[in-house]
């Protein structure tokens, strides 16, 4: 499943998209991350499987935009800590 | 007191040739949100009541009384229910739940049942927000978004043009197709920004339902632009109250070139449906 995390607005598309066939819920994105805006937690969207994953924070979702900033100076997706943390290309940012 | 064109009908519904005593799992889903609540009640997985309702300013008492006026003369209790699962922006408002469960399953797994195993992708247009999901043949989600920071593509935005226009808010699909000619959609995306608009127009002179016909666009617009992220594969349905406006529903048809799936199931159901049967689902994970 492709579960993104974010919002559209005005400005632009602003979304962090899990691959959670990718994803095995290691951890490794949660502290890299400056803003603490990922968290591991079950994945409720398959209710009927125990298995985790990384996801933003509820209280990050809807500002990622602002959450995300000082890892984009450049607008590039290079060295962005959690992207770079993930060992199974899991995360993808779309802006 | 003005009459208030947004405030459509609560309504409740019951399967008279269902026993439910003779059920084995009697399941329920209570699908909170933030502008109607629903409760869905199932026998053996087969769709035994529901009610929807306004949520008001108190989610637990709007789960509540929807949880009552679906039982309501059924002669069943809540203790007679096996498991509640409560889904929806209010989930966690729901006293009587034994789980909750993200909406965005239950609609998947909801419209599943509604619109039969063909669904892939399903928009849902519900009172303050817009989901985009992907499903495979079971009703797994395989890709979603949400777009929730803003009321355009919601049901709320339109309860603010019935409102200002002075239609009743079931009548607004019909009506935006009296006009002569398919109008620019309302440039603006915001819906406060949006009335403002429209209150410009009507100003110029412009026709009530050519300003309806104008935002429908727009709003059908808005939405296919959010639907390009996660793509529309066949089958494609609609769920939550804006389903049933055929205004928005019929443009965005056109602007997708993809029909919709009609469903004998009400479209508000969708999340509740998903939920009440989660909820079998776990009980006979429980009896195993």
């Amino acid at each position: 499943m492709i579960a993104n995390f974010g919002y559209k607005d005005g400005s632009g598309d602003y979304f962090i998209s899990i691959d959670t066939d990718k994803c095995n819920g290691c951890g490794d994105c949660v502290p890299v991350c400056p803003a603490g805006v990922l968290e591991i937690r079950d994945n409720d969207f398959d209710p009927l499987a125990e298995d985790k994953m990384a996801a933003v924070k509820d209280e990050h979702r809807k500002k990622i935009k602002y959450s995300c900033s000082p890892c984009k100076p450049e607008a590039n997706m290079k060295n962005i800590p959690c992207i770079m943390a993930c060992k199974l290309d899991a995360i993808v940012h779309s802006w | 007191m003005a009459q208030e064109f947004w405030r459509w009908k609560e309504y409740n519904w019951k399967n008279e040739n269902i026993d439910w005593k003779g059920g084995s799992i009697i399941s329920s889903g209570v699908d909170v949100g933030s502008v109607s609540s629903q409760a869905v009640i199932l026998v053996d997985g087969e769709l035994y009541a529901y009610a929807s309702m306004r949520t008001g300013s108190d989610s637990p008492l709007s789960a509540v009384n929807a949880m009552n006026w679906a039982l309501d003369g059924s002669g069943m209790k809540l203790e007679n229910i096996n498991y509640v699962v409560g889904t929806g922006y209010g989930r966690v408002n729901v006293p009587f739940a034994n789980k909750t469960i993200t909406e965005i399953a239950c609609h998947a797994r909801g419209a599943n049942l509604m619109y039969g195993g063909s669904v892939r992708t399903i928009l849902d247009m519900g009172g303050q927000d817009c989901k985009a999901i992907r499903c495979d043949e079971k009703g797994k989600v395989a890709n979603f978004l949400m777009n929730d920071k803003c009321a355009a593509g919601t049901g709320r935005g339109m309860e603010v043009f019935a409102d200002l226009l002075s239609v009743p808010i079931e009548e607004i699909g019909g009506l935006s197709f009296d006009v002569a000619e398919e109008p620019e959609p309302v440039s603006s995306t915001c819906v406060v920004f949006a009335k403002t608009e429209a209150t410009g127009l009507l100003r110029e002179g412009w026709p009530k339902n050519k300003v309806i016909a104008a935002y429908c666009s727009a709003m059908a617009h808005r939405v296919v632009t959010l639907l390009d992220r996660i793509g529309v594969e066949k089958d494609f349905a609609i769920t939550g109250g804006i389903a049933k406006n055929i205004g928005v529903v019929n443009r965005l048809q056109k602007e997708l070139g993809v029909e919709t799936l009609k469903s004998k199931y009400d479209s508000q159901i969708a999340g509740a449906l998903g939920a009440a049967l989660f909820a079998k689902a776990l009980v006979e994970k429980e009896r195993k």
